[in-house]
C-alpha cells in the first residue's frame, strides 16, 4: 500500500515538475520574443514615426505614418464587412443549424478555411480582383483580410449562441416572442460579449497577417488615403525593411512590430474586460 | 439595420477613394530587388520636387515581368532582359535604368572583407556544389598565405525568381562549362546544395547567420550590411574589387546604342578594371500606351532619373549609365505612343 | 392582461382575429428573419466554396499532365517545368508534426499549471502573458526565428542532437535554417492558442467533480487525468485542431527559417519547403504554363490535408463519446 502510495506521490511531483517546467519555456520564450521586440522597437516609436510617412533607404527622419493610416483602413473596413457577415451567418448555423444541409456544409467549410494559408486567400482575391480591376488596391486587401476573418466570427458567434441555456430561450418564446426576436434581443444579447470577444479576436489575427495582402494591397511608399489603390501597410512594409541592409529601415521595421504587439494585446484585454462585464447579466 | 449602415460606409468609402484617385498623379511600378533602394531614392526625390508619386514595389524580376503583363502596374523592372521576341509578342519596350554590380559573399570566420580571391573556375565549383569546404587546395591555391578554416561550405541562393540569379547563373555558365550542365542559368535554377533566401535581403540575411556561407548578392546590400564580400579574377587576369569604379568599367565596354532592347550584357568584360558581374536593371513599359497620360509621366519620371537621378547612384552603390546610352534611350521613348499615334512624351 | 371572461362571442372572436393576425405578421418575420440569416450564411458557403472551386480548377491542368504522380514526386522543378509535390507537402506535414509534438505537451503543462498549481493572484497575469504570445504577428516570429532562434539553434542544439541521435533524421551539418528549426518556432506561434483553450476547457469542468475526486484522496495528477481531461476531451481535441491548422497553413514564419530548398531530404536538419512557403516565394513570378497549376495544386493538396485532419478530429471525439456513453 505504501509502495503505491508513493509512486502515486512521485508521479504527482512530477507532474507539477514538468508543467512547471512547461510554464517556463512558454514564459521564457514570450520574453525571448517580446523582450526582443520591445527593446528594438520601443526606441523607434518617437512622434516622427506617427507622423512622418516611410523614407527612402539612409534618408534622415521619415516614420510609418501611411502604413498606419493604411493598415488602420484596411482593418476597419474589413471588420465593417465582416462583422455582419459573420454574425448573421452564426446566428444562422445555431438558430437553424441542427435542422438544415446548408448548415452542418457550412460549418464544415468554415472550419476548413479557418486553417487555410492566408497566402491561399491572397492569391484567390489576386486572381479575382486585381486582375480584373487591373490594379493593386486596399480594398481587395480589405477582400481578403474578410475571407480571413469571417470564419472566426462565424464560429464564435455560434459557439457562444449555442451555450445560452435552452430556459431562457423558452421562457423568451413562452412570452410570445416572435423567433427572431428571442434570437436577436435575448439569445444574441446574452452573449454579445463573447460575440464581441470573437470580433476582436477576428480582428487580433488579421492585425499582423502579411500574405493576404502582398498581392492584392501591395504597398505604398507614399501617404495616401485613397482604397482604390495601392496602399501602405504594417504588416508588408515591416517585411520589406526589416530584412532590408538599411538602420533606419530596420528601426522602422521593430517599432512597427512592437506597434502591433501592443495593439493586439490591447484587443485581446478589451475581449476579455469586455466579456467579462457583459457576461456578469 | 445594422447591414445597410455598414454596406453605406463601404460605398462611401470606395466613392471617396475613387473622387480622391481621379486628381494626383500616382504611378505604380513592381519588379526586381536590385535596383529597388536606388528607385526608392529616386521616388522620394522625385515627389519633392514635382508631387507626383512613383510607388515602386519590389517583388522580384520575375514578378516585374508578370505585373506588367497583367497591366497591374504603370511599369515593370526586371534585371534579366526580356528575350526579344517576347517582347515583341506582349507589346513591350525596354530600357536600362541602373548598372549595379553582383558581388559574392562569404560568412567566413577570420576573413575580412575583399580578402578572399575567387577565380571562375573556384566560384563555379563552389556554387555547383564540387567544392565543399573552405579550405580545399583549390581556394587555397588561389590564396596563398590566407589561413582558410576546415568549414563547410553553405550555398545561400534565392529561392524567389530573380534576376540577381539570372545576372549570377549566367555569368557561371559563359566562364564554366561544368556549371552551365549541372545548374544552369536563368531566373530560377536547380542549385544542387544550400538554402534559399527571400529577395537580395534574404540572401544577405541568411550569409550572415550561417558559419561558413557562400552566396551573391547586389553590392548595395553587402556594403550596407557589412558583409565580407569576395575579390574576383576578372577576364583580363586581374583581381579586382566590387566597387563604382569597377562597375563602371565593365560598363564602359558594351555597345548600349547597338544592341536591340539595350539588352546589353555586362558579364565577364575585358579590361583590367572590370567586374566580372556586372548588369543593368530594366523597366518595362508598354509601346501602346493605353493611358497616355500615365505613360507620359512614367517617361517624365525616367527623363528626370536618366539626368537628374544619375547622380545619386553613386552615393547608394549604384552605376549610372553612360551618356550615349542615355541619350539613345530617350531617343527610343518616340516609339511608345498612344491610341492616336503620337509619341506620348518627348524629352525637352 | 385582458380579464379571463367570456362577454360575449362577437368579442371572443375578434380577440381570436387579432391573435391570428399577430401569429401571422410573427411567421412573416420569422421567415424573413430566417430568409435574410438564410442567405448571409450561403454567402458564406457559396464563396469558401468558391475558393475551393477555383482551386480546383486552376490546379487541374498540372493534375492532369503528371497525374496521381503529383501528390508524391519529389522533383520539383520550374526551370524544367517537371512538379511533384511530394516536398511540400513532407515539410509541411514534418514541420507540424513537430510544432504538435513540441507544443500539445508544452501547452499541456501550461494549460495545467494554471489550473490547478498555479497561486491564485499569479493566473490572471501568467494567463495573459501566454496570450500576448498569440497577438505577436507572424512575421515577427519569422525573423526573430533566422536572425535570433536559428543561429542559436545552430549553434547550441543541433551539433548535440546531431552527436546523439544522428541519421537519418539529424544528421549534419548543423544549418540552423531547416524543417526541425521551422517546427520549433511554429511550436512556439501554435501554444499560447493550444494553452488557452485549454485553459478555458478546463476551468469549465464543475469543482463539484474535482473536489469529490480529491475528497476520496486523489492526487492532482489523477485528477487531471482521470476527470479534468476526460471531461474536456472535446475542447482539449478542438485546442488542438486549431493549432494543427494553423501549424499547417502558417506561411511566413516558416519562410524565413525553413531554408527554401526544392529538394527531399529525410533529414530534419536539411533545409526544405513547405506547401505554404513555396506558394510564398514562388507565386509571385510563375508563369502560365506548368507552374501556376502546380502551385495550386499544392494549395489543393493543403486544404485536403485539412480537410483529412478535421474528420479525423471529428472522428476521434464521437469514438470518444461512444466510450464514454454518449452526453
Amino acid at each position: 500500500m505504501d509502495a503505491r502510495y508513493q509512486r502515486r506521490k512521485f508521479v504527482n511531483g512530477l507532474s507539477t515538475t514538468l508543467s512547471g517546467i512547461a510554464v517556463a519555456i512558454g514564459v521564457a520564450g514570450l520574453v525571448w520574443i517580446l523582450g526582443t521586440l520591445f527593446i528594438k522597437g520601443l526606441p523607434a516609436m518617437n512622434w516622427a514615426f506617427f507622423t512622418e510617412s516611410t523614407p527612402a533607404p539612409g534618408s534622415e527622419g521619415g516614420g510609418m505614418a501611411n502604413a498606419i493610416v493604411g493598415s488602420l483602413l484596411i482593418v476597419g473596413l474589413t471588420t465593417v464587412v465582416s462583422t455582419p457577415i459573420g454574425i448573421l451567418a452564426g446566428i444562422y448555423l445555431a438558430e437553424f443549424g441542427d435542422r438544415s444541409k446548408v448548415a452542418s456544409v457550412t460549418r464544415f467549410v468554415t472550419d476548413i478555411m479557418l486553417s487555410a494559408p492566408s497566402i491561399v486567400i491572397g492569391l484567390f482575391v489576386y486572381a479575382l480582383f486585381v486582375t480584373t480591376t487591373k490594379h493593386f488596391s486596399g480594398w481587395t486587401g480589405s477582400v481578403a483580410l474578410s475571407l480571413i476573418a469571417v470564419p472566426v466570427v462565424v464560429r464564435t458567434t455560434e459557439n457562444m449562441l449555442k451555450l445560452v441555456p435552452g430556459s431562457l430561450r423558452e421562457a423568451a418564446f413562452a412570452l410570445g416572442m416572435p423567433r427572431w426576436r428571442v434570437s436577436l434581443d435575448v439569445c444574441l444579447r446574452a452573449v454579445q460579449g463573447g460575440v464581441i470577444t470573437g470580433i476582436l479576436l477576428a480582428v487580433a489575427r488579421i492585425a499582423g497577417e502579411t500574405a493576404p495582402l502582398l498581392f492584392t494591397a501591395l504597398n505604398n511608399q507614399f501617404f495616401t488615403w485613397n482604397m482604390n489603390e495601392p496602399m501602405a501597410n504594417l504588416p508588408v512594409t515591416i517585411f520589406n525593411f526589416a530584412m532590408s541592409p538599411y538602420e533606419n529601415w530596420q528601426s522602422l521595421a521593430w517599432g512597427a512590430s512592437a506597434l502591433i504587439a501592443i495593439l493586439v494585446l490591447l484587443l485581446n484585454v478589451l475581449a476579455r474586460v469586455v466579456f467579462q462585464s457583459r457576461s456578469k447579466s | 439595420m445594422k447591414v445597410s449602415v455598414n454596406k453605406l460606409l463601404v460605398s462611401l468609402l470606395m466613392s471617396a477613394g475613387l473622387v480622391a484617385g481621379a486628381n494626383a498623379a500616382q504611378l505604380t511600378g513592381a519588379g526586381a530587388t536590385f535596383p529597388a533602394p536606388m528607385y526608392a531614392k529616386w521616388a522620394e526625390a522625385y515627389k519633392a520636387e514635382t508631387g507626383t508619386t512613383i510607388n515602386y514595389q519590389a517583388i522580384g524580376s520575375g514578378g516585374g515581368v508578370k505585373q506588367i503583363q497583367a497591366k497591374t502596374v504603370d511599369f515593370g523592372a526586371s534585371d534579366d532582359p526580356v528575350a526579344a521576341a517576347e517582347l515583341e509578342k506582349s507589346g513591350l519596350a525596354q530600357f536600362p535604368a541602373i548598372i549595379g554590380g553582383v558581388v559574392p559573399v562569404v560568412n567566413i570566420k577570420g576573413i575580412a572583407p575583399g580578402q578572399l580571391k575567387l577565380n571562375n573556375a573556384t566560384l563555379s565549383d563552389i556554387f555547383r556544389a564540387k567544392i565543399t569546404k573552405w579550405n580545399d587546395p583549390a581556394i587555397a591555391s588561389v590564396n596563398p598565405g590566407v589561413a582558410l578554416p576546415d568549414t563547410a561550405i553553405t550555398i545561400v541562393y534565392r529561392s524567389d525568381s530573380s534576376g540577381t540569379t539570372a545576372v549570377f547563373t549566367d555569368f557561371l555558365a559563359q566562364v564554366s562549362p561544368p556549371f552551365k550542365g549541372v545548374v544552369g542559368a536563368g531566373k530560377t535554377v536547380n542549385w544542387p546544395a544550400g538554402v534559399g533566401g527571400k529577395g537580395n535581403a534574404g540572401v544577405a540575411a541568411n550569409v550572415t547567420k550561417i558559419d561558413g556561407a557562400v552566396g551573391y548578392v547586389e553590392y548595395a546590400y553587402a556594403k550596407q550590411n557589412k558583409m565580407s564580400h569576395v575579390s574576383l579574377i576578372n577576364r583580363d587576369g586581374k583581381a579586382v574589387q566590387p566597387n563604382e569604379a569597377s562597375f563602371a568599367a565593365a560598363a564602359s565596354k558594351a555597345s548600349w546604342t547597338g544592341t536591340p532592347n539595350f539588352a546589353v550584357n555586362l558579364n565577364n568584360q575585358s579590361g583590367a578594371n572590370s567586374w566580372p558581374i556586372t548588369s543593368a536593371s530594366f523597366i518595362l513599359i508598354y509601346k501602346k500606351a493605353e493611358k497616355p497620360e500615365q505613360s507620359a509621366e512614367v517617361l517624365k519620371y525616367f527623363n528626370w532619373a536618366l539626368t537628374k537621378g544619375q547622380k545619386m547612384a553613386v552615393a547608394l552603390d549604384y552605376v549610372p549609365l553612360p551618356d550615349n546610352a542615355v541619350k539613345a534611350i530617350i531617343k527610343s521613348w518616340g516609339e511608345i505612343k498612344g491610341p492616336d499615334g503620337k509619341p506620348v512624351y518627348t524629352a525637352k | 392582461m385582458p380579464q379571463n371572461t367570456i362577454e360575449t362571442e362577437a368579442a371572443v372572436q375578434a380577440a381570436m382575429k387579432r391573435q391570428a393576425e399577430k401569429s401571422a405578421v410573427f411567421l412573416r418575420q420569422d421567415r424573413i428573419f430566417a430568409g435574410i440569416t438564410f442567405s448571409f450564411a450561403a454567402l458564406v458557403l457559396l464563396v469558401l466554396f468558391g475558393i475551393l472551386v477555383s482551386l480546383m480548377v486552376q490546379a487541374w491542368p498540372a493534375i492532369n499532365e503528371f497525374g496521381l504522380g503529383f501528390f508524391y514526386s519529389t522533383t520539383w522543378s520550374p526551370s524544367t517545368g517537371e512538379f511533384g509535390a511530394g516536398i511540400a507537402i513532407w515539410g509541411t506535414l514534418a514541420t507540424s508534426l513537430i510544432a504538435l509534438l513540441i507544443g500539445v505537451p508544452i501547452s499541456f503543462g501550461i494549460a495545467m499549471f494554471l489550473t490547478e498549481s498555479c497561486p491564485v493572484w499569479m493566473r490572471r497575469p501568467l494567463g495573459t502573458a501566454i496570450e500576448l504570445l498569440a497577438g505577436v504577428p507572424s512575421i515577427i516570429y519569422g525573423f526573430w526565428g533566422l536572425f535570433i532562434f536559428a543561429p542559436m539553434v545552430q549553434e547550441y542544439v543541433q551539433p548535440w542532437m546531431i552527436n546523439w541521435l544522428g541519421a537519418p533524421f539529424f544528421a549534419g551539418p548543423p544549418l540552423g535554417l531547416g524543417v526541425f528549426t521551422a517546427g520549433l518556432v511554429l511550436a512556439l506561434m501554435i501554444i499560447p492558442f493550444i494553452a488557452s483553450v485549454m485553459r478555458d476547457v478546463f476551468e469549465t469542468v464543475p469543482s463539484v467533480l474535482k473536489e469529490s475526486a480529491y475528497g476520496i484522496g486523489c492526487t492532482r495528477w489523477e485528477v487531471i487525468r482521470n476527470i479534468v481531461l476526460p471531461y474536456t476531451r472535446v475542447g482539449v481535441i478542438g485546442g488542438i485542431m486549431l493549432g494543427l491548422g494553423r501549424a499547417l497553413g502558417e506561411t511566413m514564419a516558416v519562410t524565413f527559417v525553413i531554408g527554401n530548398a526544392n529538394r527531399f531530404a529525410l533529414n530534419l536538419f536539411a533545409p526544405g519547403n513547405s506547401i505554404a512557403s513555396t506558394l510564398a516565394n514562388e507565386f509571385a513570378e510563375a508563369d502560365a504554363s506548368m507552374h501556376i497549376p502546380a502551385l495550386f495544386g499544392l494549395g489543393l493538396i493543403l486544404f485536403i490535408i485539412t480537410f483529412v485532419v478535421l474528420s479525423a478530429s471529428e472522428w476521434l471525439i464521437k469514438q470518444g463519446e461512444r466510450k464514454a456513453g454518449g452526453r
